[in-house]
């Protein structure tokens, strides 16, 4: 027993391992079979094209899941058309999970589709959300999505591995979106493109999973392949909640990382991150008081149960500021079931909040919420890349979720902490 | 001998192809629209054949492959970067698309340089100076040699990926 497991390593390498039979280290180049493929309606039509050109049928039509989240319900006869082509596929070629309720990541989570131990490609690039469960999973283009289409297989470079280890205890008002901004801020938009992020530590290990699954969803930010997590008694409970979703052990073994970093989160303030770079982030302080025009909490990022709690708290019986337009959209419907029951949509209603179809909302500028010209928004997203709200003349900020609430509440950018 | 067209750090996909361009009935059309809205020198005076020099973490962010699609179709011979974000990466080599990695270029070039790169053995001339882009993977290298991905997996029944 134990001489096996000396022979193991990250968390990447140990699922890579298992999924091959056979040792492998970082650096090697493998083939693989892959347990998911998920893409949604903005990446799906070039992997048809691409499926087609192969020329092959379908390796497994129920290991496919096909979303529609980016622009759905559609904005105009272009999206609906391209809507209907990708249905009529699915249908053709007898797909199932075909999804109309939230956003994809969100989709994954819920049904189950992301295991731990498994692998799981996307097209779209915040796949690696799932590595906060110890699931390898990562995005990629359209084209590999064909391919794995075809062959329920697709090539990887076993990716080093960052360790980003925690310690510390938050202060109250901030979360791990304020982490998550602030580590980027350190290593930067390219401090770990092509590897693999893992966090640990004892503030990983008391973290809730709604927060986990917030840090690893921006691992990308910071160019890493994914962001994994090894699991514990939090992750077999919050799988365990889930009947359709199945728990299994993954944890690394002596793990050689290629470098290490030290994060205390006692001493991290609420974070924002300013135009037009992820890793352009500041501590809140000097920065209240600027106007905001527009506020939006949602998406893959932040719009989980748990993340639109934080944001009624501070909205209970209060007001958002006449001039800024505030946006809500839950991740998923079955975050915005759980929302309803509780009474938070009611607590963003009676703030005149709008609140949103589940789905991936203002993020991709493709519908709802495109900014004017000049426009500020303060957004729970994980991207401020200029155009991306769909008007490259606006300005996009992200926070937390409870920044954001504080800041609507004011209309200008707000300390939570003054609020809570 | 080609001209260079030098850009920096982090150019992200949203800058290559902004969604507002895609999708097109046509993916030749995306050719026209790469970069245009951040480096519009370089979109309206492009020639057929010309290299883009970049800095660090060439096309970050989404995995929407339009914006491989748009260098592909804009006439580039190439993109040489000091590095590549991952998604963007293999997005090219699936698409067939030429992409090198040098570190040691981009200071030395300047915009509007002439320089002849041999794409087979990654060799790049500046005036008399040569540069050697870096190695690909065993892999890599066969799905570029069939021009993608695609084409590899239709000429050889699937060949490497095929189940046995």
């Amino acid at each position: 027993m134990v001489e096996e497991k000396t022979k193991m390593g990250t968390l990447a390498e140990e699922i890579f391992s298992k999924k091959l039979g056979r040792e492998v280290k970082a650096g090697e180049t493998v083939i693989t079979d892959v347990d998911y493929i998920m893409s949604h309606d903005t990446t799906t039509p070039l992997a048809i094209d691409a499926w087609k050109e192969i020329g092959k049928p379908l390796h497994n039509p129920d290991n496919i899941v096909i979303v529609f989240d980016h622009y759905y319900p559609a904005p105009n006869s272009k999206g609906s058309n391209t809507h209907k082509q990708i249905m009529k596929f699915a249908k053709k070629q007898g797909i199932k999970n075909i999804f109309f309720k939230g956003v994809c990541h969100q989709i994954m989570i819920e049904k189950g589709f992301a295991k731990p131990g498994s692998i799981v490609i996307g097209g779209d690039s915040h796949t690696c959300t799932y590595g906060a469960l110890g699931c390898f999973s990562t995005g990629m283009g359209s084209t590999d999505i064909g391919v794995s289409w075809a062959t329920g297989k697709n090539w990887f470079k076993i990716p080093e591995t960052i360790n980003i280890e925690i310690g510390g205890n938050f202060q109250n008002g901030v979360y791990a979106k304020d982490l998550i901004l602030n580590i980027i801020r350190k290593i930067g938009a390219n401090g770990a493109t092509y590897k693999s992020i893992e966090f640990t530590g004892n503030a990983i290990r008391n973290m809730q999973i709604h927060q986990r699954l917030t840090l690893s969803n921006m691992a990308v930010e910071a160019g890493a392949k994914t962001g994994l997590i090894q699991t514990d008694e939090k992750t077999a409970n919050f799988l365990g909640a889930n009947p359709l979703a199945e728990f299994v052990e993954i944890k690394s073994n002596n793990p050689k990382y290629e470098s290490t970093y030290n994060f205390n989160i006692s001493n991290i303030e609420p974070q924002i991150a300013f135009p037009s770079r992820v890793d352009n982030v500041k501590p809140i302080g000097e920065f209240a008081g600027l106007d905001i025009d527009q506020v939006f909490i949602g998406t893959c990022t932040n719009g989980r149960y748990d993340d639109l709690k934080i944001a009624a708290d501070i909205l209970k019986k209060r007001k958002v500021a006449r001039f800024c337009k505030t946006i809500v959209v839950p991740a998923s419907v079955g975050v915005y079931k759980k929302a309803m029951s509780n009474g938070l949509i009611d607590i963003f209603l009676d703030a005149g909040v709008t609140v949103g179809n589940p789905g991936c909302g203002p993020c991709v500028g493709r519908h709802q919420g495109i900014l004017a010209d000049n426009e500020r928004a303060l957004t729970t997203m994980n991207r401020n890349f200029k155009g991306r709200m769909g008007n490259p003349e606006s300005e996009i900020y992200l926070a937390s979720p409870a920044t954001c609430a504080a800041t609507a509440i004011n209309g200008k950018i707000t300390d939570p902490r003054k609020v809570i | 001998m080609a001209k260079v067209w030098k850009i920096g750090d982090d150019v992200n996909t949203d800058e290559i192809i902004p969604c507002s361009y895609y999708p097109r009935s046509n993916n030749k059309e995306l050719g026209r629209y790469a970069l245009i809205d951040s480096y519009p020198e370089f979109a309206n005076n492009k020639k057929q054949g010309d290299i883009l020099v970049a800095g660090h973490n060439f096309g970050c962010g989404s995995s929407r492959e339009y914006a491989a699609l748009a260098l592909l179709h804009s006439g580039l011979k190439c993109v040489i970067a000091k590095s590549f974000a991952r998604i963007f990466y293999r997005n090219c080599i699936n698409i067939g698309f030429p992409i090198l990695i040098s570190r040691k270029l981009h200071n030395k070039v300047k915009q509007g340089h002439e320089i002849n790169v041999q794409l087979s053995c990654g060799k790049i001339i500046l005036n008399k100076a040569t540069f050697k882009a870096k190695p690909l993977p065993e892999f890599v290298s066969k799905i570029i040699s069939y021009r993608g991905i695609v084409q590899y997996l239709r000429e050889n029944n699937l060949g490497d990926l095929q189940n046995v």
